[in-house]
């Protein structure tokens, strides 16, 4: 089986190489990737958003429609392995068989440690999530990171306590939660006479000259959309963890 | 660009990618794993993309390294081949 | 040769990860080493993705002040195209990562479920235990 596969791995590799003549040079500034949609919109993103942050501007505002279903992806995730792995007193598998024995925590240093960090991490992530427009962050890396500060407090501590906290009630709730904001702010515009997720027809929200406000109507509702991109991601991040850990059990973890 | 850098950060993301496939031990192959991801986020960075080596930094040898540690840690440890 | 490899060393990069993954998740017994394998694959393509946006000499698509300007209006940033970095690949391999993790976490949690049923990770005992239980194999 190793052999076969190593045949057929070396035969696509050559076959690969093989067509690398057509593809363009590396670092060359006329590729056809580099031309077209590219370049309208690292000239036209800051007049028509203000947003400095061409990433950012794109993902949430002209390329919205791929962030709300990636958000929807995330979520189903959620869902998914709720649905496969989670365990309760009715399972039919013995509970005390399968697991192996549960080391006694001597981490005092750790749990003092970790309640130091996490709210620098917390503090820090939102920072991530505000200054997206202006830096290299946005909604998923600051959700990621207040999930995984959450992941660090149930495995220093224990997972019960973290569960405590966060409770499976709240994030499933907070993963929802996440994705309607996203698809919200796209109803919200169908309200006001603009298409979904079209976010200049929220200027008369904001009052003052109209077309100013077109602009600054997209750079706010950028924020509120990578906040609810954040809420899932951040709910999605401790939710897989706590099943993976706890084998579905949801009692202790690492 | 530093060409010297260049080349040694790419033979060590091959050097992981094959390494993280070859070890038995499950919990190691995980912690190489987040070495991969690592020099994956420099190669971006090298190359402009800072969000997403921003992600990759954080998902990849952040929170998928934790699940492949939680994973390993309630099925057997060890791989046979 | 040197030219050649000059200008395409980052597709032989591509295409030796590429084929890393691909060897991993056909030819591993270990259900876990194959997710490794699906995750060095997907962080390849990615590779291939931003690499092809970089170009020579240029910065992170982040737009830059013109010199001494504080203002936040459009006239007060650089906005030449072929100074930056193509921002268009990034996104797209933004969404791939996060994807990536979701996927990852679902595969990782089938795995798990298939230690409850069956008590093994390696394929062939798997598949030596499903014909035993009588599962027919498709």
């Amino acid at each position: 089986m190793k052999v076969l596969a190593f045949i057929l791995t070396v035969i696509a590799g050559i076959l690969l190489l093989s067509v690398l003549d057509d593809l363009p040079a590396w670092g060359d500034a006329q590729s056809p990737a580099n031309s077209y949609v590219a370049a309208y919109y690292l000239e036209n993103a800051m007049e028509q958003t203000h947003v400095p942050n061409v990433v950012t501007a794109v993902l949430a505002d002209y390329r919205s429609f791929d962030t709300m279903f990636e958000t929807g992806v995330v979520f189903v995730v959620v869902i998914g392995i709720m649905a496969i792995l989670r365990r309760g007193s009715d399972s039919t598998v013995d509970r005390k068989t399968k697991r192996p024995p549960h080391a006694p925590p001597d981490a005092f240093i750790l749990g003092v440690a970790t309640r130091f960090i996490v709210p620098f991490m917390q503090m820090f992530a939102l920072y991530v999530i505000a200054h997206g427009h202006h830096s290299p962050g946005g909604g998923f890396q600051g959700g990621v990171i207040l999930g995984a500060s959450v992941i660090l407090l149930a495995m220093t501590g224990e997972l019960k306590s973290a569960l405590g906290k966060m409770t499976e009630k709240w994030f499933i709730i907070l993963s929802a939660l996440g994705f309607l904001i996203f698809a919200g702010v796209g109803l919200v515009c169908m309200f006001y006479g603009g298409n979904f997720l079209d976010y200049s027809a929220l200027a008369p929200l904001l009052g003052g000259d109209p077309h100013t406000a077109a602009i600054m109507a997209r750079y706010h509702a950028m924020l509120w959309v990578e906040i609810g991109v954040a809420f899932t991601v951040m709910s999605a991040m401790f939710a897989i963890f706590a099943y993976l850990s706890s084998d579905g059990w949801m009692d202790r973890g690492l | 660009m530093i060409w010297t850098f260049d080349f040694s950060l790419l033979l060590l993301v091959v050097i992981t990618a094959i390494l993280s496939l070859t070890l038995k031990d499950l919990m190691g192959a995980a912690i190489v794993f987040g070495t991969y991801s690592f020099f994956m986020c420099l190669l971006w960075t090298v190359m402009g993309a800072v969000d997403v080596a921003f992600t990759e930094a954080a998902v990849g040898a952040g929170v998928s390294t934790v699940f492949f540690i939680a994973t390993a840690y309630n099925i057997k440890k060890e791989a046979s081949d | 040769m040197m030219v050649w490899l000059e200008t395409n060393y980052n597709y032989l990069l591509v295409i030796i990860l590429l084929m890393t993954g691909l060897w991993a998740m056909i030819g591993k017994n270990n259900l876990i080493k194959k997710c490794i394998g699906m995750c060095i694959f997907q962080n390849a393509i990615i590779m291939f993705f931003i690499s092809m946006g970089a170009k020579g000499g240029s910065t992170i698509p982040i737009l830059k002040h013109v010199a001494g300007a504080h203002g936040h209006g459009p006239e007060s940033y650089i906005t030449d195209p072929a100074l930056y970095a193509n921002p268009l690949t990034q996104i797209l391999m933004l969404t791939a990562i996060v994807v990536g993790v979701a996927t990852l976490g679902m595969a990782l949690t089938l795995v798990q479920k298939i230690y409850q049923e069956y008590g093994t990770c390696e394929e062939d005992e798997i598949l030596d235990r499903m014909n035993e239980s009588g599962v027919s194999q498709g």
